[in-house]
């Protein structure tokens, strides 16, 4: 059996050491090892975002990253995104514009936005609609996450 | 998961060290999106993963006069984001922006897509357009392969035990010159190409007549393939000659091999392969010519 590791990360802003074997995604570490369930597995290859977190700034995949892999990293999950008196303004647009259902691809959808509107706070439908491609929905079809993306973005400029 | 040991080597020698030692049961990890998913299901099951991402010359992106130095470790994001790809060797920016979502296109890297050594990858029709050269590094010394002779096989490249790629190397742009990479795939966005082709074109001063051509074609045999007779027929002769493309496209189609499946029957991808030559060969004249190309990808 390979020797467990100490990985030491950043994670949502608090400095973590953690023990993990070479084999263990991030995602299985963050759920079962360090109680971040909100991170959700979805196909667990890649294809439906579910599990998408920020690493280093970056949305990634977090069951195609290894554990190991994330010595010295930062990483922000979806624990991270509401303040502390308030949700975070994605996360109240995608309330109040009913952008889920069952609610399993929320929290990778909400990581995924964030980072857009933060590289392009003004997308159009097309930019939304490509940027947020990784992320899979079986309940919603999709109008009504673009929308809330649209309608946090809208917000955001008028302020 | 299968257990295995994990090594993050900062140096070259150290990485092909830990690879030689391990004869044949070591794997390379770039960005993990085809190996932590062939782990996953017991596809590969490497005694070692050798993490290569914090191996200096593997992390190199630079665009100059000596043209493009490509590290294998770089991802995607990295490399459609560089001003200097995205202009000069826009078909490498073409597929970097398509293959899989943003989440993937933030870990894979070229190189990976390369090794893996999938017939459909992505990049390797626009790195077979652009010349590209695979510089590999292993016990033996250094030793550099074109991208098109890199491959044997589905799944399959000429890498021996202990040699890793270092990175893919492109040379400078001449003038006049543009490329394009164009799949069809039946979705918009996350789908494996049916059919890939990837051109740059070289035009004379007229901005119509081709000087030079390359065209790589993916998904249609068991390897990428350069398809060159395609090009030749190009040369000379205007891109607005409905009968030049044509030839290319036939020419193209000759050259092929491709297998009945899911994503498309024979027919219909020797079809594509003869459309989308024609269609990627004058996306990249119009390229040349300096004008943008209205094209947004999946439409």
């Amino acid at each position: 059996m390979a020797k467990k590791r100490v990985v030491s990360a950043v994670i949502n802003g608090e400095p973590t050491d953690f023990l993990c074997e070479p084999r263990q995604t991030l995602l299985e570490v963050l759920r079962d090892v360090l109680d971040f369930t909100g991170t959700k597995e979805g196909c667990s290859n890649g294809n439906c975002g579910a599990c998408t977190v920020r690493l280093n700034g970056r949305i990634v995949d977090s069951c195609l990253v290894l554990a190991v892999e994330c010595d010295g990293a930062e990483i922000e999950t979806i624990e991270g995104m509401a303040g502390p008196d308030a949700l975070h303004p994605l996360q109240q647009a995608f309330l109040e514009g009913a952008a889920l259902q069952c609610g399993i691809c929320t929290p990778g959808f909400l990581v995924a936005a964030k980072a857009l509107l933060e590289e392009n706070p003004n997308p159009t439908e097309q930019q939304i609609r490509f940027f947020l491609a990784g992320n899979l929905c079986r309940c919603t079809g999709y109008d009504k996450i673009v929308r809330a993306v649209q309608a946090c973005a809208a917000a955001a400029s008028e302020h | 998961m299968h257990d295995f040991d994990y090594v993050a080597p900062t140096t070259l020698d150290e990485a092909i060290a830990a690879l030689a030692k391990h004869d044949g049961q070591a794997r390379c990890l770039a960005g993990g999106t085809d190996l932590i998913d062939q782990m996953r299901t017991g596809r590969r099951r490497p005694a070692l993963v050798v993490d290569v991402k914090k191996i200096p010359e593997l992390n190199a992106l630079v665009v100059s006069d000596d043209g493009l130095r490509l590290g294998a470790a770089v991802p995607c994001s990295d490399v459609y984001r560089n001003e200097g790809v995205a202009q000069d060797y826009a078909a490498l920016a073409d597929a970097a922006r398509i293959i899989g979502g943003i989440q993937i296109q933030n870990r894979a890297s070229i190189g990976g897509n390369v090794c893996n050594s999938s017939p459909a990858a992505d990049s390797v029709p626009a790195l077979i357009a652009l010349q590209a050269v695979c510089v590999i590094a292993g016990p033996n010394g250094p030793r550099e392969v074109p991208i098109e002779r890199f491959f044997t096989g589905p799944g399959g490249n000429v890498l021996e035990a202990g040699e890793l790629l270092v990175e893919l190397r492109m040379p400078p742009r001449p003038p006049r010159s543009g490329s394009h990479y164009r799949r069809f795939i039946p979705r918009n966005e996350m789908d494996i190409a049916v059919v890939g082709v990837g051109a740059s074109v070289q035009l004379e001063d007229d901005g119509r007549t081709v000087a030079a051509a390359r065209i790589g074609l993916g998904a249609v045999a068991p390897t990428p393939l350069l398809a060159e007779e395609a090009a030749r027929v190009l040369v000379g002769r205007s891109v607005d000659d409905e009968a030049a493309l044509s030839d290319a496209a036939e020419a193209a189609r000759a050259v092929i091999r491709p297998i009945d499946d899911m994503r498309g029957t024979k027919a219909f991808r020797s079809h594509v392969t003869g459309v989308l030559v024609q269609r990627v060969v004058r996306a990249a004249a119009a390229r040349a010519r300096g004008e943008s190309l209205d094209y947004c990808p999946g439409h």
